[in-house]
Order: C-alpha cells, then sequence, then structure tokens
C-alpha cells in the first residue's frame, strides 16, 4: 500500500486535472455568454439578419460547451469534500457561504434561464428572450465574481479568526472576506481573459471560414465577415487591457505572495542593487539556481518596483520548506506572457490591415488568426498554473499547508478514482470537443438552422452537413455578398 | 440568536431545514429526469426517445442545480458533515458524479451524431440508472450510520462500510421510485401510445416503489436503537401508524388516477407527494443528526455569522429561484409536440 503522502499527491492531481479540465468550458462559456448576448441585442436592434445568424450559429456551440462546463463543475463542488476533507471542515465556515451564494445567484440563474435562452423565442417572445439572454451571461459572470473570490481568499485570507480548539477559520467580517486583497485584481484578470479566449476562438473559426472561401474562391458571408471583424476589434481593444491588468495583478501579489513573483521571475538570489528580467532558465530548485539564464538586467525591478535600481529579495529569503516549485510557475508564467503578447501582436496586425482595407482578405493575417484560436484557453491554463502552483506548499496561504488539507484518503481509492476521472474525461469532453470543432467547420449560412432545428432527422436537414449551403450562397450572392 | 426585542430563532435549525428543502427538491425534479433516463431502454423506437428527451430537455440543467444547492449548502451551513460524509461515502458519491457526466452530456450530444447516437443513448441511460442508484446508496450508507472520531473531527470507517444489504436496497428503491416519477412526468407530457405505455410503467413501478418503502420503513427503525424509540414507543407508534397509511392513501389516489380516471397530471403529481412524505418520514427519523448518529446539526454548523449571512441571501434568492425555475417550467408546458420539438 502506498504511504500517506501519495494519496495526498494523487488528490492534487486529480484536483490539477479536473480544475483545468474544467476550467476550459467556463473561460470559452463566460465570454460566448456575452457574445450571444449582444449578437441578440444587435439583431433585436438592426433587424439585421448576420446578427440572428450568427446568434443561430454560435448558440449551439454555447449549448455543448455550457453543457460540459456543467457536469464537470458538479464534479467541483463535490470534490472539495470527497478529496479535501479537512480543508473543508477548515475553511468552510469562511468560503462556504461564498459559494452558497455562487449557487444561489449564478448557477440558477444560469440554469433557469438556459432554457429558455435555447430553446424557447418562439415561446416566450423577443423581450422576454434577450432578458433570458441576459441572464444566463449575467449568471456566469456572477458565478466568476463569487468562485474567484473564495480562490483570491485561498492566496490572500482576511476577514477571519482561527478557532484554536478545532483549528477551523471563523469569519469576523464577510466584506473583508469577499472582497480580500487578490480578489479585485483576480476577478478583472480572469474575466477579461475569458472574453479574450472567447474572441480568440471566435476569430479563428471566422478566419478559417474567410480561407476556406478563398480557396473555393467565393465571397464569404456577411456573417463570417462580421464575426471575424467583432473578434478583432475585441482584440485591438482587450489585449492591450488585459496586458495592464496583469501587470497590476502582479504587483498585488509581490506585495501578497512574493515567494510566488519570486519564482515566477526566478529569483532564487536577492538583488540589492536591481534585478534583472530572466527571459530564459532552467530552474534548479535542488541548487536553488537557474541555470542557463539569459536576462536583461535591472528590467525586473523596473516592471515590479518601476525603479531600476530597486532591490528585490529572492528566494534566498524564503525557507526551503515554503517555496513554491519554481520550474513550472517560471515556465508557466513564460507561456502565459508570452500567449498575451502573441495576441497584442495579433490585434494590432488586424488593425493595420483594417486601415489598409484588406481585413477580409489578409490571408496571412487569417491564417496566425486560426493557429491562435485556442490560444487563450492555453494562456487562462498557463495563468492558473502560475498562480496555484505559486501558492504552494499552501492550500491558504501562509496558514495550512496542503499536505494538512486532504482527506484521509486511502491511497488506492484517490489513484482508482483519479484513473476513472482520467478515462471518464478524455472520452467524453474529447468527444465533445469534437462534435464543436465540426459546428465549427460549417460556416455560418443565411437563415442559419436553429437549434431545435438541427437535430438529424427524417425530414428536417442535419446540421451538421453542409447542405444547404447552395442555397445560402445563392441567398447571400442576391445580397451582393456583403 | 435574538434579531429584535424578543425574537429569537434557532439559524441551525433553519438550515437544517432549507439543506433538505434543497435535497428534497432535487430528489423530486431530477428524479423525474433520471427517471426517464432509465426508462429510455425499453423505448427502442426513435421518435419516442426523441420526446421523452425533449420533454425535459429545457429544465434537466436547472434540476441539477439543487444538487450543487445541497452539496455547496452543507458544505457552507455544516462544513463538518460535509466533510464526514463525502469521505465515508467515497465510491458511491465519485461514481455518482461521473455518471451524471454521462447522462449529461448525453443531452447535447446524441443529436450531434448519427453514427454514434446509440452510444449516447446508452450513456444516457446507464448514467441515470448508476446516478440513481448511487445515490440510494448514499442515502442508505448515511441512514445506516457513519463511523466518526469526534476528536479528530474525522471519518474513521473503512472504504466499503457503505456497502451493505441495506444500502443496496435503498439503492435499488430509488431507482424504481426515480422510474415511478419518470414515468409518470411521461403519462404528463405525451400522447398516443407512449403515454399508454407509461400509464402501464407507472402502474408497475407504483407497485414495486410502494412495496420498496415498506421494506425500507420497516428496516431503517431496527438500525439504530434511535431510529427504533422514535418510531415504535410512546407516541412514535401513532406518528409511523399515520405515516404509513398517508403513504398508502397516496399511492391508492394515485393508482386510480392512472387506471380508473386516466388523468394526465395527477398521477406524477400524487407521486411527488409520496416522494415528499417519505422524504419528510427520512427527516423524522435523522433529526436531529445530521451524520447518524454521531454528529448532531449543532455540532457540525458553521458559525452563526455565516448563517446568518447566507440567510439573508437565501431568503432573498430561494423565492426568486422558485419563481423563475417555475415560470421555465411554465414556458415549456403542455404535451411535447413529436413533430416540433425544443430541439
Amino acid at each position: 500500500m502506498l504511504g500517506s503522502f501519495d494519496a495526498v499527491l494523487l488528490a492534487r492531481i486529480q484536483f490539477a486535472f479536473t480544475v483545468s479540465f474544467h476550467f476550459l468550458f467556463p473561460a470559452f462559456t463566460i465570454g460566448l455568454a456575452s457574445y450571444l448576448a449582444v449578437l441578440n441585442g444587435l439583431w433585436l436592434w438592426t433587424r439585421d439578419h448576420q446578427y440572428l445568424d450568427l446568434f443561430r450559429y454560435w448558440v449551439k456551440i454555447f449549448a455543448l460547451a455550457f453543457a460540459m462546463g456543467v457536469v464537470s463543475g458538479i464534479v467541483m463542488s463535490y470534490q472539495f469534500g470527497t478529496n479535501w476533507s479537512v480543508f473543508s471542515d477548515k475553511a468552510g465556515p469562511v468560503i462556504g457561504a461564498p459559494m452558497a451564494y455562487e449557487v444561489l445567484s449564478a448557477f440558477f440563474l444560469e440554469a433557469g434561464f438556459l432554457g429558455i435562452m435555447l430553446f424557447g423565442r418562439e415561446r416566450v417572445g423577443p423581450t422576454l428572450h434577450m432578458i433570458a439572454c441576459i441572464a444566463v451571461a449575467g449568471g456566469t459572470a456572477m458565478s466568476a465574481f463569487w468562485i474567484l473570490s473564495v480562490n483570491s481568499w485561498m492566496h490572500t485570507p482576511a476577514g477571519f479568526e482561527i478557532d484554536l480548539e478545532t483549528g477551523q477559520f471563523l469569519p469576523t467580517d464577510f466584506w473583508q472576506v469577499i472582497f480580500n486583497p487578490s480578489f479585485p485584481y483576480r476577478l478583472m484578470h480572469t474575466v477579461t481573459a475569458a472574453y479574450l479566449t472567447t474572441a480568440f476562438i471566435v476569430g479563428g473559426v471566422g478566419a478559417s471560414h474567410l480561407l476556406r472561401r478563398r480557396r473555393l474562391s467565393e465571397p464569404a458571408s456577411a456573417s463570417t465577415r462580421t464575426m471575424f471583424s467583432m473578434a478583432m476589434w475585441m482584440a485591438v481593444v482587450v489585449a492591450p487591457v488585459q496586458i495592464f491588468l496583469g501587470d497590476l495583478h502582479g504587483l498585488n501579489t509581490l506585495e501578497h505572495q512574493p515567494a510566488k513573483v519570486m519564482a515566477m521571475e526566478g529569483h532564487y538570489e536577492s538583488h540589492p542593487d536591481g534585478a534583472p528580467l530572466y527571459l530564459f532558465g532552467i530552474p534548479n530548485d535542488e541548487a536553488q539556481r537557474l541555470d542557463y539564464a539569459i536576462g536583461i538586467p535591472n528590467l525586473s525591478s523596473l516592471i515590479l518596483k518601476h525603479d531600476l535600481a530597486a532591490p528585490l529579495d529572492g528566494l534566498d529569503t524564503i525557507p526551503d520548506d515554503e517555496q513554491p516549485p519554481t520550474f513550472i510557475v517560471f515556465w508557466s508564467f513564460r507561456v502565459m506572457v508570452a500567449i498575451g503578447f502573441a495576441m497584442l501582436a495579433l490585434g494590432l496586425w488586424s488593425l493595420w490591415a483594417r486601415v489598409r482595407g484588406n481585413l477580409y482578405s489578409a490571408h496571412w493575417l487569417h491564417r496566425a488568426a486560426v493557429v491562435m484560436a485556442p490560444s487563450g484557453l492555453v494562456a487562462v491554463l498557463a495563468g492558473w498554473i502560475t498562480t496555484e502552483v505559486g501558492r504552494q506548499p499552501y492550500t491558504v496561504y501562509g496558514l495550512l499547508r496542503t499536505v494538512d488539507s486532504a482527506a484521509p484518503l486511502d491511497a488506492a481509492a484517490v489513484g482508482s478514482s483519479l484513473v476513472a476521472f482520467v478515462v471518464v474525461y478524455f472520452a467524453v469532453f474529447g468527444a465533445g470537443t469534437y462534435y464543436i470543432l465540426r459546428l465549427m467547420s460549417r460556416p455560418p449560412v443565411f437563415d442559419e438552422p436553429r437549434l431545435q432545428d438541427v437535430a438529424p432527422g427524417p425530414i428536417r436537414t442535419a446540421g451538421i452537413t453542409p447542405a444547404p449551403e447552395e442555397a445560402v450562397r445563392r441567398a447571400d450572392d442576391r445580397k451582393g455578398g456583403a | 440568536m435574538p434579531l429584535a426585542d424578543g425574537v429569537s430563532f434557532d439559524l441551525t435549525v433553519v438550515w437544517a431545514f432549507l439543506i433538505a428543502f434543497a435535497v428534497l427538491v432535487y430528489v423530486i425534479l431530477d428524479g423525474f429526469d433520471l427517471g426517464l433516463g432509465m426508462l429510455f431502454a425499453a423505448e427502442r423506437h426513435r421518435g419516442d426517445r426523441d420526446v421523452m428527451m425533449n420533454s425535459v430537455a429545457p429544465v434537466w440543467d436547472g434540476n441539477e442545480t439543487w444538487l450543487v444547492l445541497g452539496g455547496g449548502g452543507l458544505f457552507a451551513a455544516f462544513p463538518l458533515a460535509y466533510s464526514l460524509v463525502l469521505p465515508a461515502l467515497y465510491a458511491p458519491i465519485i461514481a455518482m458524479l461521473l455518471a451524471l457526466i454521462f447522462r449529461g452530456v448525453a443531452f447535447e450530444f446524441r443529436w450531434r451524431t448519427e453514427r454514434w447516437r446509440g452510444v449516447w443513448d446508452f450513456a444516457f441511460i446507464f448514467g441515470s440508472g448508476t446516478a440513481a442508484l448511487a445515490q440510494g446508496i448514499a442515502l442508505g450508507g448515511l441512514l445506516q450510520g457513519i463511523e466518526v472520531d469526534k476528536a479528530a473531527r474525522a471519518y474513521a470507517g473503512g472504504w466499503w462500510d457503505w456497502l451493505t444489504p441495506f444500502s443496496l436496497t435503498v439503492g435499488l428503491a430509488l431507482m424504481v421510485g426515480y422510474m415511478l416519477l419518470g414515468a409518470t412526468w411521461l403519462v404528463m407530457k405525451t400522447t398516443g401510445d407512449l403515454q399508454e405505455r407509461m400509464r402501464r410503467r407507472a402502474w408497475l413501478f407504483g407497485i414495486a416503489t410502494v412495496g420498496f418503502i415498506g421494506i425500507v420503513s420497516l428496516w431503517t427503525p431496527f438500525l439504530q436503537e434511535g431510529y427504533y424509540s422514535r418510531w415504535f414507543r410512546g407516541w412514535g407508534i401513532l406518528l409511523a401508524g399515520l405515516v404509513g397509511l398517508s403513504v398508502l392513501a397516496l399511492a391508492t389516489l394515485m393508482f386510480r388516477a392512472l387506471t380508473v380516471h386516466r388523468h394526465d397530471y395527477w398521477p406524477f403529481v400524487l407521486a411527488l407527494a409520496m416522494f415528499t412524505l417519505c422524504f419528510i418520514g427520512l427527516g423524522i427519523s435523522m433529526f436531529p443528526y445530521i451524520v447518524p448518529v454521531g454528529v448532531t446539526i449543532w455540532e457540525a454548523a458553521a458559525p452563526r455569522n455565516a448563517q446568518l449571512f447566507m440567510l439573508v441571501g437565501a431568503g432573498i434568492l430561494i423565492p426568486i429561484i422558485l419563481a423563475y425555475t417555475g415560470y421555465a417550467y411554465w414556458v415549456f408546458r403542455g404535451k411535447i409536440d413529436p413533430d416540433t420539438g425544443y430541439h
């Protein structure tokens, strides 16, 4: 039988696996829900049919992604208890309440109005249908608010006292619990990331159809152009905002979790006269040094302290048993930042193409957009890995160690459930991703079929086959292809 | 806690009722759609399956959210109970979560593929059945008692403690009961041959449900001395008789509504009433223990300021949730038209 440490390690792997998989779906659906609300609003406001087509196109994808987010999310709400029961007992009095608020104010809102949003347009009329769209989008944002508050509390705990008898955290001030020091930054950074993630997926899908039409020497439909254009506007506007917010979040982390920033920067040594910004290096925790380091002198001090000569402490000021594993934090942080700047670059490129008037024919731009389509998902995961691994070896930073948080489980029990989760997630969500990609591979068409219509049936046309495209193209051509 | 002069109530009891309410709503709402999933197995005809699925497609997600409220509420209001019960029921809980994944995605996936539709139909049936069985086993595992090390605030039993003839029986009972709910739901939502078959199934599963209620009710008092004295000593006998007779009366009314009056929605309503009554009986058995037989609701409760903070939100939001959930059901009321399903 494996020792108790192995049970904790397996539980950590299981949590990392299930939460990473889960978060891919909300990262996409938070933005997509808002995008759908905007599209529906534009349709009602302008009565321009392309917005309705885009709504119907993306709502099918949304329904799939949302269902996967729901079922993988239920797992999360129980995993605290099954695998991390000591953490649940101790932190429950504090973080339980915000989580209950998440269920009451967000999950029910999403779920209650989802049916109306997906299937109810004809039944409830345009106004109530619009309200349902807004309720679903609002619910996803509300969900982000509460769960990020809880997560932030684990990074920067506030508004509590510790019961010496039971070891429980007891709330003293819920305002401080919810609006704990890192929460505003984490909330803005994460929600913005979700919007960017969606923008790049929408942009990538739009670009792929622009490229395909070009190969067929046919004009792209108006809705295809619109989705690409809208996504690129998001990239231009939101990517720089996100870099700014990320910087603020980093400064906040420096204040409250300096060891995490040291690991992100690869600063094993203290730099009393200004610290370099390492672009590359292989962190070596054992020797406590950064191997093969390539860095720009003093730049890290400039970024973090806005002063080239500002001293920065290194991990040599942190006891070994309080350091996060540097390699993962260092590299995941670099992946996230690199993608952030690549997003900015693509946004600027699209702006340049727009100014030159070839936004819809700049095929290298479109190819880049296709490549960048999943970049938001990668960046979001890399960012979460940075912040969560950077919090180690604690679950509640500085107060409750990860090894002391786990349920008194047998390694065999955690190991077998881990295997089951891995197999089921890859099979089920792999299939779901395949269905999403198949929906995406078909361009939006004029008079796009509704969600109700896409069931492959004896009479109705299968939504997954491009059968009605011929008719659609003719319809589009009549409109002048614009 | 005194809220105003002369007014005071026990927030812990309020929260125990709220969690129980969330679980009850979950059981009756997801109960019928899990039952419907199991009934899928016997309906081979494609059109019938489409109609069945369409009857719950707009509401299943909301139904399942009550499970999250039950779990999340337990975590928030009774963190110790949450951290004792979930490790104790580890295997059935994990099985339920995995099963819910399969049946949840089936709602969307089966419309996206022709070739693999059978696979997702199977996932729907198998997932629904496994989730129902696992929930029943979990309930049985909780009722029969969980071994707790109170000093360590930890579960002290083994990993297979939940597996007993009693918990398996409760598991089967819940499967059968859910199928009764599913069949009566479909009597309400469908027409023609499908409705006729569901009437017959409802009758069959109705008989089986009453039988299982009898078995579990008679078995439970012998699990723990506390249950026995509650039901079989003093006024308890009267209470037991009353509950038993009420169940029988409701069952009789339901059978009459099904066959004699051939009513469409009364069988469903009466089946829900039967479930509610059983649930109340369960509550009478367990109260004031939240982790039988060692931990009471007061021992497991979150501090009062946390309870009060959550109660403000729950008091405002739960009525709103019930209102718009009811509205969503109202929007999709009536019979399912086989030609214009939601999907």
